[in-house]
């Protein structure tokens, strides 16, 4: 695979892969557990709060990146508090890692409630008179029932990261070795007189990894599916 | 151990307002459907607070308004059976018995759970998973599976309701068993006037949101006043003991000193059993009549005669110290001057004692 790519191209593979593992490893606690308040709970704001999982999904992404360049570039009131702890996302691939994260979360979410709400709560109600507390409920029925569907959204948000664009090139530029994702590499060759082969080389690794994605969140989310019915 | 339950509640076209007492053995909470009786148990669960109320059991405090206390679902400890049995789908039958355990106060000894499985009769079934059992099998795996959390109370919601009639009388008796091998009393709602008149120790009668009548079972279905059902499934439950198996199919049973014939009884001779006798099911006559096919024809005293709104009349005989139900036309009550105190005869037919509604008797320290 080294050898078919170019050196170029394969650090915008490895920065991709890179970028969208911990985008989606460090979202998945947080999208689980929106997405169980979403299935699950009734509050005020529910609706706001289902709002502002799926802006990202509506809006133009050059706007979300710039929303994000905001708020956690080292002007930013996010990004100057991170900043004086040493932590500095703008321009950076934890920047890209943000960005692919706010734009694959609504995927992720998704996913993960609709397989949530597809588990009958009467399990979880006689899980509870049987003395579970609410965490050993979620923890010993409701997570091994939705697994697959969490593993699906993961999947999904993974193959989105991997793919983001817009909010990436607006929030963190295009800094090969630093930011520059497959897709903004893609964009980069083209710009480049004699760049297409090597963005055709891109254009195939994309299409492999969506497609894998698709396919693998598919047959988990069917496998979901049989699970609540305990087949 | 007793639970003792007051609560108001507001449901969707009554309000509910309740007291009763559940002493050891099966309480049978009996009304209608849409009496309010699975809001009591989830509110006994604590799977919903009701608007005002107090509930112990066992002498703890689970719920109570007026202090504002109200116990999480999962510090109650109270064995819920679920009407579909609630069984998870990704273990298999044995993980399911002990999922409570590991938050029961005592850790159970093993004993109690080869005793469980032995008493319901699911040990061939332990390494399945839930979803290939009959409907049958699964109500009795969650039964066990409540069991074995060390529950104070079981709360079963019309546990049979969901299964067919051959299927009840396959659980039927792990109730009875229950109820005479196993100290935690068992709340029991139902709408089967023949299943509780099987099975309960106490009958707590719900009607337009209040409880009418509670009290020993027998005592309970034999009062013309309640039918919480309406008059159409009124009767009353009586205890025979099993005479002799005849030939035709028929066996005779000994009630009071009387001999009933009834269609074949699976208990050998010399057991007592339950036996359900439907109100409609019941004619009356003045004097012994002759020439009449039906087989059953007892001598009794009216005990009360309740004149309903309508065309109908309850009216409860007395003979020795059980009682039967009698619905009849007001006007055949005016023409035999039916009067408290009048001797008639109850004409029963053998055929309208239907299987079902036999049951093996509770036993006697119940």
């Amino acid at each position: 695979m080294i050898g078919w790519l170019g050196p170029d191209e394969w650090r915008a593979v490895a920065l991709s892969l890179r970028v969208s593992f911990w985008a989606t490893i460090l979202s998945l606690p947080l999208g689980l557990w929106i997405a169980y308040v979403l299935a699950r709970r009734d509050f005020p704001g529910k609706q706001l709060l289902n709002g502002l999982v799926h802006l990202p999904l509506i809006l133009p992404p050059v706007v979300t990146g710039y929303l994000l360049l905001a708020t956690f570039g080292t002007q930013g009131p996010i990004g100057a508090v991170l900043e004086s702890l040493g932590i500095v996302v703008a321009f950076r691939w934890t920047g890209a890692a943000l960005a692919a994260a706010v734009m694959a979360f609504p995927l992720m979410v998704r996913a993960i409630r609709l397989s949530i709400e597809a588990v009958d709560p009467g399990l979880e109600q006689a899980a509870a008179t049987l003395g579970a507390s609410r965490m050993w409920v979620f923890v010993t029925i409701t997570l091994p029932l939705i697994l697959p569907g969490v593993i699906a959204g993961a999947v999904l948000a993974f193959a989105k990261a991997m793919g983001e664009f817009g909010a990436t090139i607006t929030f963190v530029s295009n800094i090969p070795g630093q930011t520059q994702t497959v897709p903004s590499a893609i964009y980069a060759f083209l710009q480049v007189p004699g760049g297409e082969s090597s963005a055709w080389r891109l254009v195939i690794v994309s299409i492999v990894v969506a497609m894998t994605a698709l396919l693998l969140s598919e047959w988990l989310a069917r496998r979901a599916a049989r699970r609540v019915q305990g087949l | 151990m007793t639970l003792s339950v007051t609560l108001q509640h507001r449901l969707e076209d009554f309000d509910l307002d309740i007291a009763f007492e559940a002493p050891a053995g099966i309480t049978a909470l009996f009304g209608r459907s849409g009496a309010g009786k699975t809001t009591i148990i989830n509110a006994v669960a604590g799977l919903l607070r009701p608007k005002s109320g107090r509930i112990v059991c066992d002498g703890v405090v689970l719920f109570d308004s007026a202090a504002q206390t109200m116990i999480p679902p999962h510090e109650r400890r109270v064995g819920y059976v679920f009407q579909d049995a609630r069984l998870f789908p990704h273990m298999t039958v044995r993980q399911n018995l002990v999922y409570g355990r590991r938050f029961a106060p005592r850790t159970p000894q093993p004993e109690d759970m080869d005793r469980i499985v032995d008493l319901l009769g699911i040990a061939h079934l332990l390494k399945r998973r839930p979803t290939g059992l009959s409907g049958g099998e699964k109500q009795r795996v969650s039964i066990g599976r409540s069991l074995l959390a060390r529950p104070r109370i079981i709360l079963a919601d019309e546990p049979l309701a969901a299964l067919d009639d051959q299927r009840k009388d396959e659980i039927l008796p792990y109730f009875e068993r229950l109820r005479d091998e196993i100290s935690v009393p068992i709340l029991y709602v139902s709408h089967a006037a023949a299943e509780v008149a099987r099975i309960s120790t106490t009958v707590v009668a719900l009607e337009g949101g209040r409880v009418s009548r509670q009290g020993p079972a027998a005592d309970v279905l034999s009062d013309p006043g309640v039918t919480p059902l309406g008059v159409r499934s009124a009767g009353a439950m009586l205890e025979a003991r099993v005479q002799e198996h005849h030939a035709d199919g028929l066996t005779s049973l000994e009630a009071e000193g009387k001999t009933l014939l009834l269609p074949r009884v699976s208990q050998p001779t010399g057991e007592v059993v339950r036996i359900w006798i439907e109100a409609q099911d019941v004619m009356l006559a003045t004097e012994r009549p002759h020439g009449i096919s039906a087989l059953n024809v007892i001598e009794t005293t009216v005990s009360e005669l309740r004149l309903g709104a309508g065309p109908g009349a309850m009216v409860q005989l007395s003979f020795g110290t059980s009682s039967l139900l009698a619905r009849i036309t007001r006007r055949s009550a005016e023409a035999l001057a039916l009067a408290p105190g009048t001797k008639v005869y109850a004409v029963i037919k053998a055929v309208s004692v239907a299987r079902s509604a036999i049951g093996d008797r509770a036993s006697q320290d119940m």
